[in-house]
């Protein structure tokens, strides 16, 4: 049984979480436990009034939003394709990267028909174009979203790009820039209520560590 | 009138669940103060909806047809509705409380729900007096569920004058409230920076995002901070009415414990139809808001009436959801009789094993996937004991099959 009086804090699994728990363990949320691995799935530090679970990243934002969790860490890409309603309180200024349009070198839109664009990111995919009221044709895909322009099944992909080396080595580039990508601390509306000072200390620590690093 | 919280802990009392009590006891709470039974027809012609989509929380409406080939709505909202079948009143404030289920799109799932919401509506010339009425009647709705409550309020008309005093465009308004209501600080912050606003301006928008959390401090930040920046009579009139509702607060019992009021200009709404004071119920435990309203003036004027409102809605969904959590027994007594009893036998053993306030399932054979407290057998093979029972009352056994 979790114990309610601590914050519960959904930490994405992966590479962003490792550093997102450093960051926490330097600003003063300590959990030793956490680093030890094995099978467990909650972390409890009841001296700092965390407890802690790691959650696939694509998923922190609903345990967030369902109250499951009280805060957690997300990608500004989960927030914007979700929309969940939940505070976004920091930018933690890790996990950086860009989402894009992309395409082959020798692309050109001629504006002649609906665009083909396959995408993991359907809804920031449709926002975009839409603002700019271009007509698509959105192929939703869940995986190796670069491969689709290269065999003809899409003109051009939405997706997140980081170095760009896996756009290169396929002989693809950013045609546009869509938004810049980032770490977000995010909380639960309710929960804020009801444990304001202990989020808002999170935050602040957090916050004191990202200046601290910058 | 009590102040206590006596309703706080609502257990299975004649039948009803705690969800369900809770809906009467509002339905008291509410004509203790004056508010009159309104009922309403569970269809409305869709075009009310089409033409306030906006207005409604959810997206979605059933429409069916009707015999004068008009097109006709399941109502997915109360508010609509009363206003429209709502004259304005030709003084005074017109007071009214409902009981209705509304039909919406079932979140995050296929197909349509149907949702029991209760909540209340002033119309009428809304003064200070009848804007902390409602706001107090929002709280003891809280404080009816039991548990710890918050009730979060801001006034959307003072926030969309100082987005207007800024010169900010419509579309602007539109992306400042986005980040105002997600209390995202950062990507305020450059977005006030590029439209140019000054450093001071900006640092007053990120300042009303984070509120002290004692009523009266935050009342003094948000004076302080739109100060000279809003319409001086209508920030005098906020700070008047919470002042007030902070002195309820404090005048009553521990019902009212610190912390049930809570100053948060990252609530907002649709300025296109609330204009005033608005707000927000949550209680601990539940990961949404249960209660939600405000003035809804510019929907008043929106649809021809010169009156001002103010309502809430109560979601006894969510609260169903989370007061009344499931029971472990189907009943507390499965009496399993022989078939070749008299019937009235039957029910005479049926009735006085009830006597107790127990719940007495009577049944020939054990129904597949009943949960029970106690099994009761009852027939003519039974030695005959005296009382007519079966072998011996297994008391205490649950059964899962």
């Amino acid at each position: 049984m979790i114990n309610k009086k601590m914050i519960q804090v959904a930490l994405p699994k992966g590479r962003l979480g490792d550093k997102v728990y450093e960051m926490l363990d330097k600003a003063g949320y300590s959990c030793p436990e956490i680093l030890e691995g094995g099978r467990k799935l909650i972390f409890e530090s009841p001296e700092n009034g965390v407890c802690y679970f790691w959650v696939k990243p694509s998923d922190v934002a609903i345990y967030v939003e369902r109250g499951a969790a009280d805060v957690g860490i997300v990608g500004k890409d989960i927030l914007l394709e979700h929309e969940p309603d939940v505070y976004e309180l920091l930018d933690l200024g890790i996990g950086k990267c860009r989402m894009a349009v992309a395409a082959k070198e020798d692309f050109r839109d001629d504006k002649a028909g609906p665009l083909r664009v396959a995408t993991k990111f359907s809804h920031i995919a449709m926002e975009y174009y839409l603002d700019r009221g271009r007509d698509i044709d959105i192929i939703h895909l869940n995986g190796s979203i670069e491969l689709a322009p290269l065999l003809g099944l899409s003109d051009v992909i939405v997706d997140i790009v980081e170095t760009g080396t896996t756009l290169r080595e396929n002989h693809l580039h950013v045609v546009e820039e869509i938004v810049p990508i980032s770490a977000r601390l995010i909380a639960n509306k309710a929960s804020y209520k009801f444990n304001q000072a202990a989020i808002d200390r999170i935050t602040d620590a957090l916050a004191g560590g990202k200046e601290e690093k910058s | 009138m009590t102040w206590q919280n006596d309703d706080a802990a609502f257990s299975r009392q004649n039948g009803l669940k705690p969800a369900e009590q809770l809906v009467y006891a509002l339905r008291e709470l509410y004509e203790d103060f004056g508010y009159s039974r309104y009922r309403m027809s569970k269809f409305e012609e869709y075009d009310l909806y089409a033409n306030h989509k906006d207005f409604l929380i959810a997206e979605g409406v059933i429409t069916f047809t009707d015999t004068n080939g008009k097109l006709m709505a399941l109502k997915p909202d109360v508010t609509l509705s009363i206003v429209k079948n709502t004259q304005d009143p030709a003084s005074g404030v017109r007071k009214l409380y409902y009981n209705e289920n509304v039909y919406r799109i079932r979140q995050s799932a296929e197909g349509y729900q149907e949702i029991l919401q209760t909540g209340l509506e002033a119309i009428g010339a809304i003064d200070d007096y009848t804007l902390c009425e409602v706001l107090e009647l929002a709280l003891r709705s809280l404080q009816k569920a039991g548990g710890r409550y918050v009730l979060e309020i801001s006034d959307l008309g003072l926030l969309s004058e100082l987005i207007d005093a800024c010169g900010i465009t419509a579309a602007g308004k539109t992306q400042i409230l986005a980040l105002i209501g997600e209390k995202n600080r950062h990507e305020l912050r450059s977005l006030l920076e590029e439209f140019s606003l000054k450093q001071a301006d900006i640092d007053r928008f990120l300042q009303l995002l984070r509120l002290e959390e004692s009523p009266r401090k935050a009342l003094g930040q948000v004076v302080e901070l739109l100060n000279g920046k809003v319409n001086d009579a209508k920030l005098q009139q906020f700070a008047r009415v919470i002042r007030t509702l902070i002195g309820i607060c404090e005048a009553g019992t521990e019902a009212f414990a610190d912390g049930a009021i809570r100053l948060d200009f990252s609530l907002v709404g649709d300025p296109n139809y609330y204009d005033g004071v608005i707000f927000k119920g949550y209680l601990e435990g539940v990961p949404k808001s249960v209660l939600s309203g405000g003035e809804y003036n510019a929907l008043m004027r929106k649809m021809g009436r010169k009156s001002g409102a103010i309502g809430f809605a109560v979601y006894m969904d969510l609260l169903e959801q989370y007061l009344d959590t499931p029971e472990g027994f189907d009943t507390d007594v499965l009496l399993l009789y022989d078939t070749d009893m008299p019937l009235a036998a039957i029910r005479a053993q049926a009735e006085e094993l009830g006597r107790d306030g127990s719940r007495v399932m009577a049944q020939a054979e054990i129904p597949e996937g009943i949960r029970y407290r106690r099994l009761v057998r009852f027939g003519s093979s039974a030695d005959a004991g005296g009382a007519g029972l079966s072998g011996s009352a297994e008391e205490g056994q649950d059964r899962d099959k």
